[in-house]
């Protein structure tokens, strides 16, 4: 049969079913093989926060998110190109995001009247003309899998196991996708039990070979290989890629790792990986509690290592008074807040980027520490290296935020050679004739780290204020007035050893897109796709947010509007506002999901309208706050 | 795996370990009330660390707030005054990732009772190698005279003014409903008996818990003054010692039998019990020390000081977490870095 081809730049394919039928993980297959085939990957897991939800129901629907193409590929896809629906329920949930004339595969056995009903259905779509706008492939899957078994001995429980495989095959035969990846995986995870080998790489090539030879398939899509630089790549998360940039720190800085953290979704992946790395040398205590988290991770800092904690919103809260202490003892510490929806328990399994106010100013005191945010799920590892260079160099706790976004989404990431990422040298005191514990390092004001152990440097050390340089206890007012405007400077120093925001784009004009955190891929995207339509637009992302890189205001005051996307009613717009005097326009979002490019390039595109100009223009002179969109 | 800490850890001393307790006394003026029971902890303490034989730079000391968190400014080795409830926590993660050091503990009862009650039971069941010293004055004393999580009910405090409604922790019991390995009491008018003590904690591997009755002189005063006054504690206390019989009395005339699961004072002169049917103590007995610790607020019963429990059979956390990477070595191999970034799939390009 001949087959029509077409190449497509870039794809977002959505698998959906319930808990129970696997979409997690042929959704990960599928953007694991897109990467080998040489890709861009970018994907997203979105499964109920009930762990076994009950079968066939609206919010037992789990759901596995892959935008891929050949090239600027930075985020997890506006809209769905191909959804793979399960069952009834699957595409009742997603059916909003499916663009008009996207392609629909169905598992028509998951359309009777039980499950027309739990997902609410009066009628069945597949049959009442309401899906007339999309492309519909019904399949009843257990059948074709079963046709595909005629000829091989196995088990039909096992077959049965293999219907997301078959689902998978299907999609592999549309974008004409490797198998090979994914039966070497399926050789590696079932290895020594051979049936369920022959079941799982037989189901695969059943749904390739099923779309190769029915009718309806008429069409294969080809997406180009993207030119990716050269080296060895895998699919990373956010939280992976924090795990492994800690222990990459530590043997970088020659120190032992030491994690202090309690369970808390979406944080917990970085938990799980670092327990596992035990033949690293790696320690970590799974706490009572995150106040215990934290201030084990301080006991441990106090011994010489490389310390962290891990979290999210609410442990954050619980976390802020240990905060404090590790700012008063000035001790490295390395705090990751993986965002989530507040307040309170909030949206536990949703993305915000909302805690930026409570990283910044959160705590009682004038209580100064470097914050990082990582722009994208690879980022995480760079701005973990940053977190644990900068704690070190400054003995100073850092927050590093993240959030369940790119907590949780993956991209590939190019694998650096750990011999040329740079050393990191601890501040270790050297001499005990002249050691006192807050002697200062005259260039970064980093006190000396002398840890139990070096002779002849016992000191005490706590939460009460200290003398400048001897350290004992001290009241003294003065003093006091000394020690706060010391500790702020030394966090302010920080801004001559960051890297200099830049700007994409010209370098000065009307508009400037200032994003922070996990929003870069969508503002990139959106600045990219308006600058190709002609429009003056540009662009400038932050990682550093305590302090702001030292040439941020300089940048804001050569452009006449700024506008903030942040995924919370404004935090770092008002941040921008009240250090640098400088109206911004925010734009805010705050429905557990992240921001879609287009939803950008339309407020961007108001903005730029004519009218809004003119309004902009005769409202200029009085400097008001503009309005937020 | 080695990293720059082993070589501090491996360093050997230079020159004589301190042999006084005068190398453990800083240089700064002791700011606790005249008279306070804190200062007769404090005493056994310094002279018990130069028998301890590790060099002073090996020894931390950690503690909340209170007026005993003001502890480690007073002894000379490394310390670390930490948040209010927290030196638990603090002392764990240091002794995980530094089991090379001795860690010991200083904290009240308000401190380790009710803020940091959550941490002590845990820190009891997980038993890390460490001594915790709880000054028991059964009142907040810093914040100037509240009531505590050991304060007896109807206790007039400043914030209880027409008497406390609650009823008091049994920290001992506590301790060993939580698992603590090591229990123990005594107080601040024996210091001899304190120092030794704090010296068996110190033997003991794992959590040792060591409650001291300590004398409040401006919230509290007299408190315990029943169970440690020369003249009042014989006829008050029982001390118990290891597979000796609980007889007291100032004239060692009364001792405890037991009546099934029931402690029961017998008159020892009056020809109808002898020293043969007394209970004699076991420390390694985990259900005796539950009905002993239980004597504790009795009306009749003397109350039990001196070691409750002493169990040796349990190894300690931080021992477990080194014998896991250990283990783990052993079957894996010393972790590979570039594997580990590899991960379980990855390509070229
Ligand atoms: C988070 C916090 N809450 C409250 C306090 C105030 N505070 C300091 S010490 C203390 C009670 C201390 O009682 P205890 O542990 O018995 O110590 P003592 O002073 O009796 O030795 C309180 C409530 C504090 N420092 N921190
Ligand atoms: S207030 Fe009480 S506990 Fe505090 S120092 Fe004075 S006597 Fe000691
Ligand atoms: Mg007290």
């Amino acid at each position: 049969m001949n087959k029509l081809v077409e190449h497509l730049e870039e794809v977002t394919v959505r698998f959906a079913g319930d808990s129970g039928d696997g979409m997690q993980l042929v959704g990960t297959q599928f953007s694991d093989t897109s990467g080998f085939a040489g890709n861009e990957v970018n994907t997203f897991p979105d499964y109920p926060s009930e762990i076994r939800a009950p079968e066939g129901t609206l919010y037992g629907v789990s759901a596995f998110q892959v935008h891929f193409g050949s090239k600027n590929i930075h985020t997890t896809g506006d809209f769905v190109d191909v959804l793979v629906a399960m069952n009834a329920a699957s595409l009742k949930v997603n059916i909003a995001n499916v663009r008009e004339q996207g392609i629909i595969i169905v598992n028509t056995e998951g359309f009777d009247d039980r499950s027309l009903k739990l997902a609410g259905y009066v009628r069945n779509p597949l049959t009442d003309d309401s899906l007339s706008k999309y492309q519909i492939f019904g399949i009843d899957m257990s059948k074709e899998l079963k046709k595909a078994f005629i000829e091989v001995d196995v088990p039909s429980k096992l077959i049965q196991r293999t219907l997301n495989i078959f689902a998978l095959g299907v999609t592999y035969w549309l974008f004409n996708r490797p198998m090979e990846p994914t039966v070497n995986w399926i050789n590696k995870k079932f290895k020594g039990k051979e049936d369920v080998i022959l079941a799982n790489v037989h189901a695969l090539q059943g749904g390739w070979n099923f779309a190769e030879k029915n009718p309806d398939f008429r069409k294969q899509y080809i997406i180009d290989k993207s030119d990716m630089l050269p080296g060895k790549y895998r699919s990373i998360t956010g939280n992976q890629a924090v795990a492994l940039g800690l222990v990459v720190a530590a043997t970088k800085a020659h120190l032992p790792l030491f994690l202090g953290s309690y369970p808390i979704t979406p944080a917990t992946d970085i938990l799980h990986a670092i327990s596992g790395y035990k033949k690293y040398g790696v320690k970590h205590l799974q706490a009572e509690d995150e106040i215990a988290g934290i201030t084990s991770a301080i006991g441990a800092a106090f011994g010489g290592s490389l310390a962290v904690t891990t979290t999210s919103g609410p442990g954050l809260s619980l976390k802020t008074e240990a905060i404090g202490l590790a700012i008063m003892t000035e001790l490295p510490l390395i705090i990751v807040d993986v965002q989530r929806a507040g307040p309170s328990t909030g949206l536990p399994t949703k993305t915000e980027q909302s805690d930026l106010m409570q990283a910044m100013y959160g705590r009682h005191g004038e209580a100064p520490l470097p914050v990082l945010a990582a722009a994208s799920s690879s980022d995480c590892f760079d701005m973990t290296l940053e977190a644990a260079r900068i704690a070190l160099k400054y003995m100073t706790p850092v927050m590093l935020l993240t959030d369940g976004y790119i907590g949780q989404a993956s991209e590939p990431w190019r694998i650096p050679e750990i011999d040329k990422l740079p050393e990191i040298a601890p501040q270790f005191a050297q001499d005990a004739s002249t050691f006192k514990p807050y002697l200062r390092n005259p260039e970064t004001l980093a006190r000396q780290w002398a840890i139990p152990g070096m002779q002849g440097m016992e000191h005490r050390i706590g939460g009460l204020e200290k003398e400048d340089g001897s350290g004992v206890v001290s009241t003294d007012p003065l003093n006091h007035q000394k020690m706060v405007e010391l500790r702020q400077k030394k966090v302010d120093n920080i801004a001559n050893d960051i890297p200099e925001l830049e700007v994409v784009g010209e370098l000065e004009g009307d508009l400037l897109l200032l994003s922070w955190g996990s929003t870069y891929g969508a503002a990139k995207i959106a600045v990219e796709k308006m600058q190709a339509q002609g429009h003056k637009i540009s662009h400038a992302h932050l990682r550093y947010l305590n302090p702001f890189p030292k040439n941020l205001g300089e940048v804001l005051h050569r452009f006449d509007r700024i506008v903030i996307p942040e995924l919370n009613l404004g935090q770092l717009k008002n941040l921008i506002q009240a250090k640098y005097l400088k109206p911004v326009i925010g734009i805010h979002k705050v429905q557990g999901k992240p921001f879609k490019s287009v939803e950008l390039e339309e407020k961007l595109t108001v903005l730029l309208s004519l009218e809004n100009l003119k309004n902009w223009e005769a409202n200029k002179s009085r400097q008001d706050i503009p309005v937020d969109l | 795996m080695k990293t720059i800490i082993d070589q501090i850890i491996e360093k050997p001393h230079t020159g004589d370990i301190h042999t006084t307790s005068k190398d453990f006394k800083p240089d700064v003026d002791v700011r606790w009330c005249a008279g306070c029971g804190a200062i007769s902890v404090l005493s056994p303490a310094q002279r018990l660390m130069p028998e301890l034989g590790i060099p002073k730079e090996k020894i931390v000391f950690i503690s909340g707030i209170g007026c005993s968190g003001r502890f480690p400014y007073y002894i000379d080795t490394y310390g670390f005054h930490g948040i209010h409830g927290r030196a638990l926590p603090i002392a764990s993660g240091l002794k995980i990732a530094r089991p090379d050091l001795s860690v010991w503990v200083v904290t009240g009862d308000g401190d380790n009772m009710s803020i940091g009650g959550n941490h002590f039971i845990h820190a009891c069941r997980r038993n890390v190698d460490m001594n915790v010293l709880m000054f028991n004055n059964e009142v907040y004393s810093l914040t100037k005279g509240q009531y505590s999580p050991t304060s007896h009910r109807g206790q007039i405090t400043k914030s209880s003014p027409l008497g406390a409604l609650d009823d008091p922790f049994n920290p001992v019991a506590l301790a060993l409903g939580a698992s603590a390995t090591f229990v123990a009491r005594g107080h601040d008018k024996d210091r001899a008996q304190l120092q030794q003590l704090l010296l068996k904690a110190h033997q003991h591997k794992g959590f040792s818990f060591v409650e001291i009755y300590t004398n409040c002189r401006i919230f509290n005063d007299g408190a315990f003054d029943l169970y440690t006054n020369a003249e009042s504690r014989e006829d008050h206390t029982v001390w118990l010692e290891h597979e000796k019989p609980l007889v007291f009395g100032k004239n060692k005339d009364k001792g405890i039998i037991m009546d099934g699961f029931t402690p029961r004072i017998v008159d020892l002169t009056d020809g109808g019990h002898s020293i043969n049917d007394v209970l004699i103590h076991n420390e390694k007995d985990s259900t005796l020390a539950f009905i002993l610790a239980n004597m504790t607020y009795s009306e009749i019963l003397p109350r039990p000081m001196g070691i409750l429990q002493n169990l040796d059979s349990r190894t300690s956390y931080d021992d477990r977490v080194v014998e896991q990477i250990q283990q783990e070595v052993e079957t894996k191999g010393v972790g590979n870095l570039e594997q580990l970034l590899l991960g379980g799939s990855y390509w070229e390009i």
